[in-house]
């Protein structure tokens, strides 16, 4: 169903919103990995303020739907949004990456409420959420396992292995999203280790391909509205993304995988996001 | 007693091979408890988690030969509160997938329980690629892991047994084959964490874990037949946590340890025994014998034993060598009592 046009202003209010948290938690933690938070961020907004049950005062709650966010170096991006839905203080992100906060570069699922998987090394998402899938399968529960997943993580042979399994054991209570952005830490990701036929790939691995602009709303609740539902096969969603999209100066740029900001390029990006959005 | 009420004696368990036994418990504790899934990587059979297979088919996930995946599967499926049993080669488990098995079940210390057949040299045969001499150090390294190497297939039920009633992950290295039983039942009180005392001796105390106790336990029997020796034994079946009471014992009242076990002398039995005296201050004479620092030869596991030293014989040669030495008479001795 299409989004209402108050759902869609709520839900661009809200990336305009993260994409600035997200701005300032680079600023406190020194640095981070921003050009693929802010890839994600309409992937992350539309599941944690549509689509996922959850309840951020009981992070436990066993019916909950389980999120993996396995592209795990996402945390500056991530850890705003679950900040946001109530997990924890918005106040604890200003000490991201200090000596015993609960918040590092990659969020820890052992310390952080609403985190169900411990990720940063790349690979290990996919096969955890299949685990998790056919564990509330075996069982008869009713959530469903969303993982978002990088580009360049599909490099990592366990994916496919995962992605093998998946169509084997027809999981499609999975619902898993690739961010697209093209880039990885060292250059684009065609000239690092090309992925491309990327959607092909998949395709000769069972699964169903559901390609999107990641940054527009209505296609990605579509897709996931159509993954939510598929019964036959596992649905991949691959979200075509800008790295750094809404900060002109990171904009598509790999340099920007991880970086820093001073006061001045904090404003500056901050004026970028909100530029974008007045146009928008 | 199991607390489980799952007993087992040599009249049960006759005539199978170790990784059988593991087979046969691994079903009678499904039998009454749903939580139990399994996986193996192309390795049900070999493993003979292919009994649970056989007897619960939509509790069984066969991951193909993807043992990264396999254990990326299995912490999934430990979180949404299932208890899988994974078994696949111990090669494998603790090396083809090692960071699986760190980051992804050890660190949020979940309910997987690891079944690792084919362990140290019992696979001699199949030369360097199938043996796994490595496994007892790297799973000591993770934090949460507990890890056993049974002695035989009567203490491998304990093991799985207790490895279920363990919250946590548990390592469990079994060997090909067919072990010689060391005890007739399961209840001489198995305790994860506790040595088994298999003789008492006041002259020299062997400690040992997997095959090398049986051996230990038969070389101790003739020591003191033939040489007069008094020796303990000890069975070391956990080496994480390992069992610091029965070896600072064995230190104030032998003052001779010397371990024998089936994998490198680096990071194994004979290096959890040596952390611990050593950090006692306590003075002991301490051997351990294992595979030295290199990759094992091929052959049948019985001669693996006797060229790397924990065959009954070379256990009763190398006590009588280390009995022959003068500890005793170095200068400082009593001063370091």
């Amino acid at each position: 169903m299409p989004l209402s046009n108050e759902e869609l202003q709520k839900f661009k209010e809200k990336a305009c919103q993260i994409r600035k948290d997200t701005i300032d938690t680079v600023y406190w933690a020194g640095g981070g990995h921003v050009g693929g938070s802010l890839s994600f961020t309409e992937i992350m907004v539309i599941l944690y303020y549509k689509y996922l049950r959850i309840d951020p005062k009981n992070p436990q709650w066993p019916d909950r739907d389980r999120v993996v966010v396995s592209k795990g170096h996402a945390g500056v991006g991530y850890a705003p949004i679950l900040a946001d839905k109530g997990y924890f203080p918005k106040e604890l992100l200003k000490e991201y990456n200090h000596t015993g906060s609960i918040l590092g570069m990659h969020l820890d699922g052992n310390k952080v409420p609403g985190v169900d998987a411990s990720t940063g090394s790349l690979g290990h998402g996919l096969p955890i959420s299949v685990g998790l899938a056919l564990g509330a399968r075996l069982q008869n529960k009713s959530w469903l396992t969303y993982c978002i997943m990088g580009d360049g993580e599909c490099d990592e042979g366990s994916v496919w292995e995962a992605a093998m399994a998946a169509a084997h054991y027809k999981v499609t209570n999975l619902i898993t999203i690739v961010d697209r952005n093209r880039m990885m830490i060292d250059g684009p990701t065609e000239e690092v280790m090309r992925l491309e036929p990327f959607a092909d790939k998949w395709k000769a691995f069972g699964w169903i391909v559901k390609e999107v602009d990641g940054h527009d709303f209505n296609a990605l609740a579509d897709a996931i509205e159509y993954a939510q539902k598929e019964d036959k096969a596992p649905v991949v969603i691959i979200a075509h993304t800008i790295k750094g999209k809404c900060v002109d100066f990171m904009e598509d740029k790999y340099e920007w995988h991880y970086g820093g900001l001073d006061s001045e390029k904090v404003e500056l990006a901050k004026a970028c996001i909100d530029k974008h959005y007045c146009e928008m | 007693m199991a607390a489980d009420g799952l007993t087992y004696t040599i009249v049960d368990t006759a005539n199978m091979s170790t990784a059988e036994i593991y087979g046969k418990v691994l079903c009678d504790l499904a039998e009454k408890h749903n939580d139990i899934v399994g996986l193996s990587a192309d390795l049900a059979k070999s493993t003979k988690i292919g009994q649970f297979a056989a007897k619960f088919p939509n509790r069984f996930f066969n991951a193909g030969i993807a043992e990264q995946n396999m254990f990326g599967m299995a912490a999934g499926l430990a979180k949404s509160g299932l208890t899988p049993f994974v078994s696949t080669f111990a090669v494998f488990a603790s090396l083809r997938a090692a960071e699986q098995v760190r980051t992804d079940i050890c660190y949020p210390n979940l309910n997987v329980k690891i079944i690792a057949t084919h362990a140290g040299t019992s696979f001699g045969q199949a030369g360097t690629t199938h043996h796994c001499t490595e496994d007892l150090a790297v799973m000591r390294s993770f934090a949460n892991m507990v890890v056993i190497a049974p002695a035989d297939g009567i203490e491998t039920a304990n093991a799985v047994i207790a490895a279920y009633e363990h919250k946590g992950p548990v390592y469990i290295r079994i060997n090909r084959g067919f072990d010689p039983f060391l005890y007739e039942k399961t209840d001489y009180g198995f305790q994860i964490g506790k040595a088994v005392q298999l003789r008492d001796g006041t002259d020299i105390t062997i400690i040992a874990c997997g095959a090398a106790a049986y051996n230990a336990y038969h070389a101790a029997g003739i020591l003191e037949k033939e040489d007069g020796l008094s020796v303990r034994v000890l069975n070391m079946h956990t080496i994480k946590p390992i069992d610091e009471e029965a070896i600072m014992k064995a230190v104030m009242e032998t003052r001779r340890i010397v371990t024998f076990e089936d994998h490198n002398i680096y990071g194994g039995l004979g290096s959890a025994v040596a952390e611990v005296i050593v950090k006692s201050g306590k003075a002991c004479a301490f051997e351990s014998v294992g595979i030295p620092d290199e990759f094992a030869i091929i052959g049948l596991p019985e001669d693996l034993q006797n060229y790397y030293g924990f065959d009954q014989n070379k256990i009763i040669e190398k006590v009588r060598q280390i009995m022959g030495k003068d500890f005793e008479q170095t200068e400082d001795w009593e001063d370091e009592v």
